[in-house]
């Protein structure tokens, strides 16, 4: 198996059932260095799905990685619902003043209709452009944001903890017009051609809230949401803990999870093999932007020793999206160390 | 009378378990023995500190600190209310989110001063113009920056500039989740000091000002 070179998604497939392919799979999740491929600013690359499907392309093949990204910005699906976003020319699109001021308007709020929203439409074109060209070469991935971590953005995160404790009339409701919104964007994308839903859940994670609530709330969401959802997913924590809430991961269906700087890759590495989940991280996006050649090859030759051997595992930043300050000198570094040392079988471990 | 660890531990207990009840009903009992300020020295300031190391360590969860410190501040509101003479208005200080929407970290830090006796001012969300033509106008001695993304947290420098050249003497703590996962970050942007939870804003005062937590 590890002299025969692979399609990437092969290479993904292997290393998903915890076997050793070629070499160590790994995801550039790069969204804004489109536009600096592209030479626009960051606003009009997202105005088009065609700069998008373009920028991905052109970046798998500068960088020579695993997956496409379907990934626009985080607060598109809030764009979806009404809500404002702010285009800034050196970092990813924000969300702006939360749409739900007063929490007692979640009875009345409804999920937008997918197909007819023109933001999502976008990212679901841009889906359909990049599977015409790449075919089952490479994995697209599509993003949802979960249900349980998207009311961070619709009423800021302040209330949306007040209401998680204190009224769970208004929690309930808004999880089911959220779950609602999530399978049926989900399975848009799959449709349009995406090969996985990487799930955005931070909010689940155990920075965020204690495990025994997870138990009754975030993990609830993902199991239910999750087995709707017509295709493989991979839940991402966004640089947050997941470690004492593994084994529940586990549980809710998906296949891979987005780890952790902050915590070990050995520990995580173990615990994924337990649960058969494959590890998706952990390169630390902020201090890459000013890594020296050598600094990011050490670093992904450490990732690589802790949490490649056996298979399990794709190589990736820890946050779902590269910074903008990344330099492209740090990418291409990343990429050749990876060439360098993620051929497997890995003596030099 | 030194800090009591069988009045911190339940105190801490009851803010963890969300009992505002049972935290009044401690705070009503030390209240027969110290001022509002001893308690808030000796019962309130300790316990916040304790759940914000838990954090640090990953043992307790935002969303704990968060209510935590909510409960404290209105907690310590009822016995020293905020125009209370007793409150520490010195150093002058001001807290704000720069450029983004995500106000739930200055929210906490906020709280955890407030919840330790300070008054300071709450600016809310502000871009470095606004943010540095409202320090110079107010007088303010020490900043407390909260960013949760990387461009904001790198505006942080701008802000720095900005002051040095209108010779400003004001101090500047910086907080968030871009400092969290790069520790030099916090002396690229020109910051005095980077506060990795809630409750080292109250240390930092003291260290930044030698006004006496």
């Amino acid at each position: 198996m590890s002299q025969k070179t692979l399609t990437s998604l092969d290479r993904v497939l292997t290393t998903l059932s915890h076997k050793e392919p070629d070499r160590v799979p790994f995801f550039l999740l790069l969204t804004m260095h489109g536009a600096k491929e592209l030479g626009m600013s960051i606003k009009d690359y997202f105005s088009k799905a065609e700069n998008v499907a373009q920028g991905q392309l052109q970046m798998r093949k500068k960088y020579g990685h695993d997956c496409l990204y379907a990934f626009f910005y985080t607060p598109i699906e809030v764009e979806a619902f009404g809500a404002e976003v702010i285009f800034s020319d050196d970092g990813p699109p924000n969300s702006g003043t939360p749409m739900i001021q007063d929490p007692e308007k979640i009875m009345n709020l409804t999920p937008p209709d997918v197909r007819h929203s023109p933001c999502l439409s976008k990212v679901l074109d841009a889906i359909s452009m990049m599977k015409r060209e790449v075919n089952d070469d490479a994995p697209i991935i599509g993003v949802a944001v979960s249900p349980f971590s998207l009311p961070v953005m619709q009423m800021g995160f302040d209330r949306y903890i007040e209401i998680m404790y204190e009224r769970p009339d208004l929690f309930s409701r808004l999880m089911e017009i959220n779950q609602d919104f999530c399978i049926s964007w989900s399975n848009a994308q799959l449709k349009a051609g995406a090969t996985a839903i990487c799930y955005f859940d931070p909010v689940s994670s155990s920075g965020m809230i204690p495990p025994e609530l997870y138990l009754e709330t975030g993990f609830q969401v993902a199991k239910k949401t999750l087995s709707q959802i017509q295709g493989p997913t991979a839940t991402h924590f966004a640089s947050e803990r997941c470690l004492p809430i593994i084994e529940h991961v586990a549980q809710t269906g998906t296949a891979i999870v987005g780890t952790s700087m902050l915590e070990d890759l050995v520990e995580i590495k173990a615990a994924c093999k337990e649960n058969n989940l494959t590890v998706l991280g952990n390169l630390n996006g902020i201090e890459m932007r000013r890594w020296t050649p050598e600094e990011a090859e050490r670093a992904v030759k450490d990732a690589i020793s802790k949490a490649g051997p056996g298979g399990g595992f794709i190589l990736s930043d820890n946050h779902g999206e590269i910074p903008w300050q990344v330099p492209d000198e740090v990418l291409m570094a990343i990429s050749e160390a990876v060439a360098r040392w993620g051929r497997y079988p890995l003596d030099w471990v | 009378m030194p800090p009591q660890n069988d009045t911190i531990s339940p105190f801490e207990t009851a803010l963890l378990s969300l009992d505002r009840v049972k935290a009044n009903e401690i705070l009503e009992e030390t209240g027969k023995i110290w001022s509002p300020m001893e308690q808030v020295k000796y019962v309130v300031t300790p316990a916040l500190d304790r759940i914000g190391t838990g954090w640090e360590e990953g043992q307790i969860a935002l969303t704990q600190v968060y209510m935590a410190g909510r409960i404290c501040e209105e907690l310590v509101e009822k016995i020293l209310p905020r125009e209370a003479p007793d409150r520490k208005r010195q150093p002058k200080m001001a807290i704000t989110v720069l450029k983004d929407y995500h106000l739930l970290g200055k929210r906490i830090v906020l709280s955890a001063l407030r919840a330790s006796g300070y008054e300071l001012k709450d600016y809310g969300r502000m871009d470095v113009d606004e943010l540095v033509e409202q320090t110079l106008k107010d007088q303010i001695e020490l900043l407390f920056i909260s960013t949760l993304m990387l461009p904001s947290a790198l505006q942080v420098a701008s802000v720095k500039k900005r002051l040095d050249h209108a010779q400003s003497p004001i101090r500047i703590v910086v907080g968030g989740a871009p400092f969290r996962m790069d520790d030099t970050l916090w002396k690229t942007v020109g910051a005095d000091a980077m506060g990795q939870d809630a409750s080292d804003a109250v240390t930092l005062i003291d260290k930044l000002t030698g006004v006496p937590s």
